[in-house]
This record gives structure tokens, C-alpha cells and sequence, in this order.
């Protein structure tokens, strides 16, 4: 799931000063799950920007409510009508989210409310870890599933580095040395040979650094034009 | 002979190999570099110059090795992974052929929110072991990582770090023979204070044969005080003190004295030691120490090969 976390009230504050009004709108997919902008957090944030709003004297009014996705045309739809009128959206959507909004409805001023941090899982009650960074060829068989690309600070194919200390990252001890975690692994299924094997240079045309990418499946595509 | 390096002069001729480092400044006025490489000139056989160590800016390791070939001394030129993708690397290695120098030193380099623009992107594009594997095949190939042939032969002495300290300790022997197969002809090892786990190290390393396949040489550096003993053990990445080095330093009257016996007691054991070919003495912001330390240690001439 995509992984984000609320802005500072201050930051979402400042953005919608100039303007009267406001709708702030969830999304209640991964961005509910991950408690960040559902329905929950976005009455919490609607009602903290009015309070915010009244002590500095900004007029208007502050509304609220969520869809299901904002990344997906068919629930935006539903709730057209809706969104006209505001001078305003405070999307609690992540970056997706707020840009497919903007490219369904380009009448719409829309600012983002959520810093998107990962893509990844929760590991406990209140703790979401970065899993992959969608470079576009997965190598998870090469380290057993555990991905060096996003989890080593270097993206090291071939670690683990020489800072790689007691099963923690040099970055910090609360950060998994990933090599050692694949170290661990590959030896609990007594694989350690495979790491004799030099890992080649990563093409990294796959991945965002060989410009934006678009994913084209012609098989299921539906003519819009009939 | 691969590239016909002092340095590798010296590691053919069995003699104990010693070299040294210089830290480029955070500024373009190198005179102060120019000077300690003036005062070891006569200890050390090639210079370790940093690139942008612990990932604070200074003036690049090509530019200061270029310097000292111009004083006639050899540099070794640290390249990191972390600031550079393949393109700029690659080109620089060039470059650094071109201005004549015939040591370079592969590393993947501290990361950079450790240093002075933790704002930065780092790039790591490739790691030190492709790193490694691309410029020997550079070399042996004539062909870049992209497979496009270079327009002419280029030749250079390669070298890696490995670090006997880190973890998992099993899998470090492991690796020091992957970076021997990728390409490293010399080996320079994280500075070692805790001499009984490299002396494990290094039995595991003989085992393998490994110490005939790659000159080992074990990275020193002394210790100036308790502060920075103790600033070493807690915060470079990579680097262990066991608690008796820290005492013996508490208990010394004079801690410099002290430091530097151990890192002389050091280099004298390291010696003795089956395989291990020589020493790299890392003396940052203590350099007119190098002269002492390869005279106490008994390496005081240089061979001239
Ligand atoms: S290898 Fe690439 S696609 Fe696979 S988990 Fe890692 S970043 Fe994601
Ligand atoms: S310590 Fe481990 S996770 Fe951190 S950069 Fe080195 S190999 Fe990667």
C-alpha cells in the first residue's frame, strides 16, 4: 500500500488562507488504512483548521467528507457535483491521488494534505515500513524476498557494506542492516553460495530514472471513441 | 605488472608496503596538503586521497592527486559510489589516466546524510563491487560497463576496502574474495584497533589462499587522545575499540605517547602476521606523526623499486 502522513496543521493552514471555501476530502483506501487521511482524519483535520481558521479571523467555511479513492475515476465521478463551489480542496489523498484529481477535474484548485512517504506494509500497530521502490524489474528472487534496492540505504546488489554493524545499518540502530537480512535468510535455507555470484549493474531504465513511466496493456484497453 | 605503479612496484618486490592518506581540504587551498605529502614523502611508497570523506564537500581526490603527481609523488585515488553514476565515473577515470595516475581505490563511501549537504541525493548507482568489476573489465576488456569499446587502452592498479569489524564476520572473507575476483589487486582494511579479531580474520583469509591472490594491507591510524578514541568507537561508521584499548589510554599519563605506541605495537604485530603485505597508515589531522610511526616501526627505508 502507499504510505503517507498527515502535513503540519501550520503547512495546510498556510495553503488554504486566501481561500473561503474549503472542502477537505479522505480517501479511504491505503491512505485510511494507514490512518493518515480516511474519513477519521479528515473530520480531525477539518475541524482543526476551523478552530486554526476562527483564532486568525479567516472567514468561510470549512467542509468535509471522503471517497472510496481519489486515484480512480469512477468514485471522483460520483461526487462531482459535489466538489464544484469550493474555492478549495485540501486533498488527504497521496501524491496519486491529488494529481488524478486535478487531471478528472481541472476546474478544481486542489493542495495536498499528506506528505507520501512508501510504498510498503505496516510491521506493527503504528509503524509502517518502506518495501519497494517500483524500479520496474524486480530482482526479489536474487536476495530471497527482501528488497536491497529499497531496504539498503545504498542500494547495494552486493553488500552488505563495511558499515553494516551487529544486524544494524550504518545510518542508524533503528534500521535493519537489509544485507544482513538477507544474509540471515539465504543462509537459513543454506543459500550463502549465491552470494558468490557478482551482481551486474542494475539497469535502471526500468525505473523512474529512465523518465516517467506509463504502463500500456493494449490487451485490455477500451476504445474510447465507439 | 599491470600498471607499473610504485605502489605495485613494491607489493611485487615482497617488500612490507606502507602508505599513507591525505584528506583533501574543505577549501581550494591545498598548500597544507602539499606540505604533509612533502613531510612523508620519504616513509610512505603512494598516498590515499580521499573523496569527500564521511560526505563532507572538499576539493576532489583527481584534482589533489594531479597536484601530486606534479611533485613527483604517487597518489592512489579514492572513488566513491555515492556522488558519482557510471557516466561520471568513468569519465573521471579517464581523466585521472590522462593526468598520469595508476592507483585507484573502489569504495561505496559513507553515506551522505553523515556530512555536510544531508540534503543531497546520493546517487549509488552501482556499488563497489561493480565498480570494481566495471573499470578492471575497463582495463582487461577495453570496453566501458555499457559495453561501448574505449579508443584506447587504459591501464591502472586496482584496490578495495574491506572492513574485518563489520558484520556478519563470516560472510567478510566472503566478500574480500568477491572484491579480489571482481578486480582488487591490493586490499585496504578498515583501521584496526581490535588486533585478535583481525589475526581471526586473517586465518580465515590464509585458508582461502587469498593473502596470494590480493596484497592485504591493514589500516591504522593513532590515536591522538581519549576523546577521540572514544569519538571513534561511537560514531565512524565501521570502526570497533575494544574497552582494554580505552583503558590502557585512561590509565596513560600522556595519551598521545600512548596512542601512539599502540599504533606502533600495531604495525609491528601486523608484520609478523602470515599474509598481510603491508600497512595503510590513515594519520588525518596528525600527519607529521607518519615519518615517526614508519621509522619506530622498523619500515624506515623505503624500498626504492
Ligand atoms: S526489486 Fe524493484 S520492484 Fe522488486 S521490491 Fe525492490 S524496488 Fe520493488
Ligand atoms: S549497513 Fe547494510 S543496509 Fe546499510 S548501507 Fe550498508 S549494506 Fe546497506
Amino acid at each position: 500500500m502507499i504510505i503517507a502522513e498527515r502535513k503540519p496543521l501550520e503547512e495546510i493552514a498556510a495553503m488554504a488562507a486566501p481561500y473561503k471555501k474549503i472542502c477537505v476530502l479522505g480517501c479511504n483506501t491505503c491512505v485510511g488504512i494507514c490512518m493518515a487521511g480516511g474519513e477519521k482524519e479528515a473530520a480531525e483535520t477539518a475541524s482543526l483548521l476551523r478552530i486554526h481558521r476562527n483564532k486568525e479571523n479567516q472567514e468561510g467555511e470549512v467542509d468535509v467528507f471522503s471517497i472510496e479513492r481519489q486515484c480512480e475515476v469512477e468514485f471522483i465521478d460520483e461526487v462531482l457535483e459535489r466538489l464544484q463551489g469550493y474555492d478549495l480542496i485540501v486533498s488527504l489523498a497521496c501524491g496519486v491521488g491529488v494529481q488524478s484529481m486535478i487531471e478528472h477535474v481541472p476546474t478544481l484548485r486542489v493542495v495536498p494534505g499528506l506528505n507520501t512517504t512508501s510504498m510498503g506494509y505496516p510491521t506493527e500497530q503504528g509503524v509502517w515500513a518502506e518495501r519497494c521502490l517500483g524500479c520496474g524489474d524486480c530482482v526479489l528472487h536474487m536476495p530471497m524476498g527482501i528488497c536491497p534496492i529499497t531496504r539498503c540505504a545504498k542500494s547495494i546488489l552486493n553488500g552488505p557494506c563495511g558499515g553494516s554493524a551487529e544486524g544494524k545499518c550504518e545510518l542508524g540502530d533503528d534500521i535493519d542492516c537489509a544485507w544482513q537480512l538477507i544474509h540471515d535468510r539465504l543462509s537459513s535455507f543454506s543459500r550463502l553460495s549465491d552470494l558468490t555470484e557478482i551482481q551486474p549493474p542494475k539497469d535502471w531504465s526500468t525505473s523512474h530514472h529512465g523518465g516517467p513511466r506509463t504502463t500500456v496493456r493494449e490487451d485490455v484497453r477500451i476504445d474510447r471513441g465507439e | 605488472m599491470i600498471a607499473g605503479s610504485n605502489l605495485e612496484k613494491v607489493i611485487n618486490s615482497g617488500n612490507f608496503v606502507v602508505t599513507g592518506e591525505l584528506g583533501p581540504p574543505k577549501s581550494s587551498e591545498i598548500t597544507q596538503l602539499k606540505h604533509h605529502a612533502e613531510e612523508m614523502k620519504n616513509h610512505v611508497d603512494a598516498y590515499n586521497i580521499t573523496d569527500n570523506q564521511t560526505a563532507i564537500v572538499r576539493t576532489s581526490s583527481i584534482a589533489c592527486g594531479s597536484t601530486l603527481i606534479q611533485m613527483g609523488l604517487e597518489p592512489i585515488i579514492q572513488i566513491t559510489v555515492r556522488d558519482r553514476n557510471r557516466i561520471c565515473i568513468q569519465s573521471d577515470v579517464l581523466g585521472a589516466h590522462a593526468l598520469g595516475m595508476k592507483n585507484i581505490l573502489c569504495l561505496a563511501g559513507d553515506h551522505q546524510s553523515f556530512g555536510n549537504e544531508p540534503g543531497s541525493k546520493g546517487v549509488y548507482d552501482i556499488d563497489s563491487m561493480q565498480l570494481l568489476k566495471g573499470l578492471k573489465d575497463m582495463r582487461d576488456e577495453n570496453r566501458f560497463m555499457g559495453g561501448d569499446e574505449l579508443e584506447a587502452p587504459i591501464s591502472y592498479y586496482l584496490g578495495a576496502v574491506e572492513n574485518p569489524f563489520a558484520d556478519p564476520f563470516e560472510y567478510r572473507v566472503d566478500r574480500l574474495e568477491k572484491k579480489i575476483n571482481a578486480g582488487a589487486s591490493f586490499i585496504q582494511t578498515q583501521c584496526i584497533f581490535d588486533l585478535d579479531r583481525f589475526e581471526k580474520w586473517m586465518e580465515l583469509v590464509r585458508e582461502r589462499g587469498l593473502h596470494k591472490k590480493a596484497a592485504i594491507m591493514g589500516g591504522v591510524t593513532p590515536i591522538k587522545s581519549l576523546g577521540a578514541a572514544r569519538y571513534m568507537k561511537n560514531n565512524v561508521s565501521g570502526i570497533t575499540i575494544p574497552d582494554e584499548l580505552i583503558d590502557r589510554l585512561k590509565g596513560a599519563e600522556k595519551k598521545k605517547v600512548e596512542g601512539l605506541n599502540i599504533c606502533i605495537e600495531t604495525i609491528q604485530r601486523l608484520q609478523e602476521i602470515e599474509g598481510v603485505a603491508g600497512v595503510h597508515i590513515m594519520a588525518i589531522a596528525w600527519e607529521e606523526i607518519v615519518p615517526e610511526i614508519v621509522e619506530r616501526s622498523g619500515l624506515y627505508p623505503r624500498p626504492k623499486v
